[in-house]
């Protein structure tokens, strides 16, 4: 059994407002193997975001830990680089000058002005967008802005690669080739992956586990599934493979069944 | 405006040449509608443009013309538009002369008060900017000056100008620092503004690449608050030309505000008039420019 490169251990976190607390995750606990894909699923607003920004560390926990390599997270770091939902990107640089923001500040003191270069070319080639480099943000669509993202965050070369429903406001075609790339990229760079959605089909499509998430507040994790489809995957041969759905319907009847019990109460997204 | 229409005649309806309009008709009488639709559209642009010139014009013209029959109804007081241009004429038409001291044309009044309201409003920028991010940045910082800063920056500029006198005890620098002090204010206040607005997003891509705060300054507060600080440049400028103005007009030697008041104690009304003309001028070029500069610098920023 291989060791963990990440595990969350009993990890609760607790939001205060206005003098009342809400408890977002409550004893969430979770080891990810190195070149693991998972999938976080969940009802809007189960803290799914949260357990993803603990890890980034853009959340502190109020009890247990996050451990990445056996050290605490204690804060952000390019390490656990974040793909967030809508893109992020600096709207006054070009499409080459936001990855070469990142790229500089972890590799511009130690390499050449070539090498930083490079590095920023092979990254927005990673995912197809050499061609539109010199475009701002506000010129290309909403998937070359999360391709551009996704770059970004690879240039970092993190131990983990974490994406916050990085598909939720694009067009289903669109969803469906930046899909593809990262499941491309996956197995290119055998990344470690963390990826928020609530989209059923992307989160099997993807994952080596499908997390899934009780409704908060006091979420923590109900259930995970085994996608043992074999890689690589093919998106139109899915519905055809048995245990592909399997873990869907089993990740639907879970969903369903949590839907009866949502409590509306003010969670903090 | 029937008289534009005029002037445009509609060439799809007053053709000479039926035949080729018949043939296109035959041919294809979609592209003969589109083409009507398309020289409607060009006729209404036209028009637009004309009514964006003529109008101002329009009304200049009968502002002078109500000016000039209001005068000679009641004379003696202020001089008709006919008038200045006859008294005023070397004025008006050689802003260049220079016969030393404080004899000279116009155009070097307007560039002495405009070399002053460079250096006064320049170092305002800086320090405005500076001093925004800060109270921007740091919430106690905040809590601590805005309310001094709301108090002061409702001072008019000459309440400033016996204290700074006193204090620098010299006219020259007593009118930049009266530039200085009034048209910090909206600078620091809309700066302040633009960097707390900096959307989260962006401070958590800062965070992950764990930018030191020169580079965060650097790379994203400056972007992020730059059409905020343009706000507050736009408005300072514009403070900072009515205080030289009002300034020169107590302090004295060359400069657009003392030539003004050099004419009203010689009761030369019609050079008076001239002048105002140039100190608007002046400060509508200078609001135009820095809204110029704002919005080539921050182009790009609002796009999403």
């Amino acid at each position: 059994m291989q060791k963990p490169i990440l595990s969350l251990e009993n990890i609760y976190v607790d939001f205060e407002r206005d003098g009342v607390i809400s408890h977002v995750l409550d004893n969430v606990s979770l080891s990810v193997k190195a070149g693991e894909f998972i999938s976080i699923i969940g009802h809007s607003g189960c803290g799914k975001s949260t357990l993803l920004n603990v890890v980034a560390g853009l959340v502190p926990v109020t009890m247990g830990a996050a451990l990445l390599e056996n050290k605490e997270i204690t804060g952000p770091g390019p390490e656990r680089a974040v793909v967030f939902q809508n893109h992020s990107l600096l709207p006054w640089m070009t499409v080459y000058e936001n990855v070469k923001l990142a790229v500089n500040k972890l590799y511009g003191h130690t390499e050449s002005m070539k090498k930083v270069h490079e590095r920023v070319m092979n990254n927005l080639d990673l995912v197809k967008m050499t061609h539109a480099k010199d475009k701002r943000p506000g010129e290309i669509s909403g998937g070359m802005k999360q391709r551009v993202g996704i770059a970004r965050a690879l240039s970092m070369e993190p131990k983990v690669l974490l994406l916050d429903e990085p598909f939720g406001a694009l067009d289903a075609l669109t969803r469906g080739h930046l899909q593809d790339t990262v499941m491309e990229l996956h197995d290119r760079i055998k990344a470690t992956v963390l990826m928020i959605t609530h989209d059923v089909d992307e989160a099997v499509l993807l994952a080596d586990r499908v997390v899934m998430m009780s409704n908060g507040p006091k979420a923590t994790i109900g259930k995970i599934v085994d996608v043992t489809s074999p890689r690589p995957r093919v998106r139109r041969e899915l519905y055809d493979d048995r245990s592909f759905m399997s873990c869907r319907q089993e990740i639907v009847s879970f969903l369903e069944e949590h839907d009866r019990v949502v409590k509306f109460e003010p969670v903090p997204a | 405006m029937p008289f534009e229409v005029q002037k445009m005649p509609d060439p799809a309806s007053t053709s000479t040449h039926p035949t080729a309009a018949a043939r296109a008709t035959i041919r294809d009488p979609i592209a003969v509608a589109q083409q009507k639709q398309i020289n409607a559209a060009k006729l209404r642009k036209f028009a637009d443009k004309v009514a964006t010139w003529l109008m101002p014009a329009l009304t200049i013209a009968a502002f002078l013309l109500i000016w000039e029959v209001i005068s000679n109804a009641f004379p003696g007081g202020l001089p008709a538009p006919s008038m200045v241009l006859l008294e005023s004429q070397e004025l008006i038409f050689n802003p260049f002369y220079d016969r030393g001291g404080v004899d000279k044309g116009l155009f070097w009044h307007v560039m002495t008060s405009l070399s002053r309201v460079g250096i006064g409003f320049g170092l305002a920028a800086i320090a405005g900017v500076l001093l925004g991010a800060f109270i921007g940045t740091v919430d106690l910082a905040r809590k601590g000056l805005d309310p001094i800063f709301q108090v002061f920056r409702t001072v008019p500029p000459l309440a400033w100008l016996p204290i700074s006198l006193a204090a620098l005890r010299e006219a020259e620098p007593s009118a930049l620092f009266v530039i200085f002090i009034t048209s910090i204010w909206p600078i620091v206040i809309n700066t302040a503004v633009g960097v707390r607005n900096i959307p989260q997003d962006y401070l958590n891509v800062a965070k992950v690449l764990r930018l030191h705060p020169v580079e965060f300054f650097f790379q994203i507060m400056l972007p992020a608050a730059t059409p905020h600080i343009f706000t507050g440049l736009r408005i300072g400028v514009g403070m900072s030309w009515l205080a030289i103005v009002a300034s020169e007009m107590l302090l004295g030697g060359v400069g657009i505000g003392f030539f003004i008041w050099d004419q009203y104690n010689s009761s030369r009304m019609s050079d008076i008039i001239v002048a105002l003309m140039w100190v608007g001028m002046v400060g509508f070029i200078l609001d135009r420019l820095v809204a110029m500069i704002g919005q080539y610098v921050s182009r790009g920023t609002t796009a999403d």
